[in-house]
């Protein structure tokens, strides 16, 4: 685990003298800029000291102390520690932060959730709008001062669930029954949406002009929310000059649940469960990346077997979703089920195992603070070895038999470019996506997290960045996931498997932790304060889905609207995360 | 030469296509039922599964894995003159630990001394709102309340259950979870004889 405090070895006080601050509050590392200068030193971050990657952008309400501060982790593609920079603004409306969308792309979508989510207004963002919460909302709900529509208490456990807890169903303390709050004065008749006409004037501002090279009309197309292959509910508006899409805006937040306020809501533990939901092809790749965050915060070593079981199961979770990222590939592209029933059968093989030793096929809930809830059998570990030896990596070779050289398929992926390495880091891409265009960053290797430094493999890499390579790598990470898997069953030692007692409230030191793994998807991220409480004061998730999706537009402007469905299947995209 | 790709890709489908009768027909021939018996279906969730791979529900079910988890339920013992001990003492850890909160627990208090008694007065639990997360079951220190197999509970109604529909007995406890049972009930002796050889250490000795 990277030390927090080699983020110092940067000088950015030297550098700018009186414009940047340490931050001295103890458990937080990283640098304070002034608001005036953060473009400036942002550049510097990105030019002189080399932290292309501008990975999370967030924020966080400190209530108390009347700040809003915004927090940057950038990184380096070469690998290594992040650097955290921050900006702390008075909490009064307006709060206004420079954007760095020109500096970083990437940093678009988290802007906008930023404004949405917790109004922070960035000024020089080119599109500033809502992006979770939906039309005619009020309010920004990560704020400390905002309460949900059937609040009970600002932290759980809600007291009135024991001693004495007498069963009421929390909508019928509400005379209505229903959750909706209207502002006063509110007429339903007379309200207009601004949603609406804000998203096709933005669509129109960011459309391209008269090149699609056809003498025509452009028309607006809404694929969604309703739309077969979006891979679930997310709506994208287009404007098509012909076939050639010339604007692309996407709309999201049907599945938001605002997960970061439930985690805050939450004790630490509690979290647990709910981060199953976010990715839920991956949930114990989701549970890694939460526990890793806390353990990091509480300062916690992993008992030793159960680093290698989360490893064997987070290495299972990847196969299984590169294989369902196939098949759903091949639905999209017209190959209705065959492929996809193919890749089901070695899919619910994987599953029986995550049933057999967490209790659930998808929502697993395994990982604890400090280790993992039970061991694993020998038995099941004898079931992992055949699937992983025999199994898998003969049906991994006939799905390559079965479409890798299929001429229809090599004519709708190869030579489609999907992006290139350079605008892939502009926009923050990480995962497959990123390493398909030539850029070999794995968490697993440029920043080792768990026990990945003792395994030997390969970071899969491919060149070309077109749909072809897209595709492939997720081959080339299965065979290498296997590879991981069988070296873990061989090492894997006996001992206990939780370095800390059983406890359902644990102690969590005030502080930040900014943890980060190579989830299948891309970099899944959590960055979590506490101040000391039972509960996060603030739990935020950095899924790979939603920052991966702020390129779709840079992406398929100029595409043929054919290819977008496969274009969109190739960020393997899934909503329980992007929409949290 | 241009199409060989595909005519691979059909290879596979074919090969597939064939799988599922020659399986059927090698089940047969060797006298074996490869539907609707346990045999069958567990070879058909195994590393070895060939053709057909699908598990005809209702009319088959997947063996279930010990471990797996449904809604919660509340163990009992049964007395020896059939009346029901309630494991649950209403310490309230499981309602403390329920991530969406959907556990209430009324406590028994004393009518005379007014302390609390060991004992649940009623339990609630909003089965539409449980995740199947597990805590109550990882973190009850009496084994009171655990994970259920029993995942077909569709209702026309909202599924608030009360203690009486929540009680199962322990043998049924048993019967889903062998493993977990015996372990918990070796535990469980091993505790209650250290307990009563201290209290036997204790009552000796002001004696000596």
């Amino acid at each position: 685990m990277a030390a927090p405090a080699s983020t110092q070895t940067v000088d950015l006080i030297a550098r700018f003298p009186g414009m940047v601050t340490a931050d001295t509050r103890p458990g937080f590392t990283g640098f304070i800029v002034n608001k005036e200068n953060l473009l400036e030193v942002a550049v510097a971050i990105r030019d002189e000291f080399g932290y292309d990657l501008l990975t999370a952008v967030t924020g966080v309400d400190y209530l108390a102390e009347n700040k809003m501060e915004v927090v940057y982790h950038a990184f380096k593609t070469t690998g290594g520690a992040g650097l955290i920079f921050r900006v702390q603004v008075e909490r009064v409306d307006p709060i206004e932060v420079p954007s760095l969308t020109g500096i970083w792309p990437g940093a678009d979508f988290q802007e906008r959730e930023a404004w949405d989510l917790l109004g922070i207004k960035f000024t020089g963002h080119p599109d500033l709008r809502r992006i979770l919460m939906w039309e005619g909302y009020e309010g920004h709900p990560l704020r400390k001062d905002w309460k949900e529509a059937f609040y009970e208490e600002e932290v759980k456990p809600f007291k009135s669930r024991w001693p004495d807890g007498q069963h009421i169903y929390s909508e019928f303390k509400n005379p209505f029954r229903d959750n909706l709050n209207f502002p006063k004065d509110f007429d339903p008749e007379k309200y207009e949406p601004e949603n609406e006409k804000d998203l096709y004037a933005s669509l129109e501002n960011h459309t391209l002009k008269g090149e699609g090279g056809l003498k025509t009309d452009q028309i607006v197309v809404n694929m969604g929310p309703h739309h077969p292959s979006t891979h679930g509910v997310l709506r994208v508006a287009v404007t098509l000059e012909g076939e050639t899409i010339m604007g692309l805006k996407p709309v999201m937040g049907y599945l938001h649940r605002n997960h970061d306020k439930i985690g805050e809501r939450n004790t630490y533990l509690q979290t647990i469960p709910y981060t199953d939901r976010l990715d839920y092809f991956n949930s114990m790749s989701n549970n890694f990346g939460y526990v890793t965050t806390v353990e990091k915060l509480m300062n916690i070593p992993v008992a030793e077997r159960a680093e290698y079981i989360r490893v064997i199961m987070a290495e299972l979770s990847r196969i299984q979703n590169h294989l369902i990222f196939i098949g759903m590939l091949m639905n999209d592209l017209g190959t209705m089920y065959t492929p996809s029933l193919y890749v089901f059968e070695e899919r619910e093989l994987i599953l029986d195992i995550f049933e057999a030793v967490s209790g659930a096929r998808m929502m697993c809930n395994y990982y604890r603070f400090g280790g993992v809830v039970r061991d694993i059998p020998d038995d099941i570990l004898q079931r992992i070895k055949d699937l992983v030896v025999e199994r898998i990596p003969a049906k991994t070779d006939e799905m390559e038999r079965f479409l890798n050289d299929n001429e229809i398929l090599v004519g709708r992926l190869k030579g489609v470019h999907l992006i290139n390495a350079e605008d892939a880091i502009k926009y923050s891409i990480t995962g497959p996506v990123l390493r398909a265009a030539g850029v070999p960053y794995d968490l697993r290797r440029a920043d080792p997290y768990s026990i990945y430094d003792r395994f030997d493999f390969d970071v899969a890499v491919r060149y070309n960045g077109d749909m072809m390579d897209n595709y492939l790598i997720r081959f080339d990470e299965i065979r290498q996931s296997l590879r991981i898997i069988e070296q873990a069953l061989k090492q894997i030692p006996q001992g206990p498997i939780n370095s800390q007692k059983p406890a359902y409230q644990v102690r969590v030191p005030a502080g930040e932790a900014y943890g980060r793994i190579e989830s299948p998807k891309g970099e899944l991220a959590f960055y979590v304060v506490s101040n000391g409480k039972p509960n996060p004061y603030r739990y935020h998730v950095r899924p790979a889905s939603f920052v991966n999706l702020t390129a779709i537009e840079h992406i398929c402007r100029g595409a043929k609207i054919q290819d977008f469905v496969a274009l969109l299947a190739m960020l393997d995209i899934v909503m329980g995360e992007l929409d949290r | 030469m241009y199409g060989k790709g595909i005519l691979k890709s059909l290879k596979v489908t074919w090969d597939r296509f064939w799988d599922t009768y020659t399986e059927d027909i090698s089940w047969w021939l060797r006298g074996k039922k490869r539907y609707n018996s346990a045999e069958g279906i567990a070879h058909r969730s195994s590393k070895d599964t060939r053709g057909i791979f699908t598990v005809q529900y209702p009319e088959e079910q997947l063996l279930l894995a010990e471990e797996m988890r449904y809604v919660p339920f509340l163990v009992y013992d049964e007395a020896a003159d059939g009346k029901k001990e309630v494991r649950c003492t209403s310490c309230g850890i499981c309602a403390k630990v329920c991530p969406p909160q959907c556990i209430w627990i009324v406590r028994t208090n004393d009518p005379v001394t007014n302390r609390p008694v060991p004992v649940p007065t009623d339990f609630y639990i909003d089965m539409d709102i449980c995740m199947n997360c597990g805590f109550c079951a990882e973190y009850c220190p009496f084994d009171a309340i655990k994970m259920d197999h029993d995942f077909d509970i569709a209702a026309y109604e909202r599924s608030v259950y009360n203690l009486e529909k929540l009680l199962k007995p322990a043998s049924y406890y048993a019967g889903i979870r062998p493993e977990n049972a015996a372990r918990e009930d070796e535990a469980r002796r091993v505790k209650e004889a250290a307990k009563a050889a201290k209290a036997e250490a204790a009552a000796t000795t002001p004696a000596a």
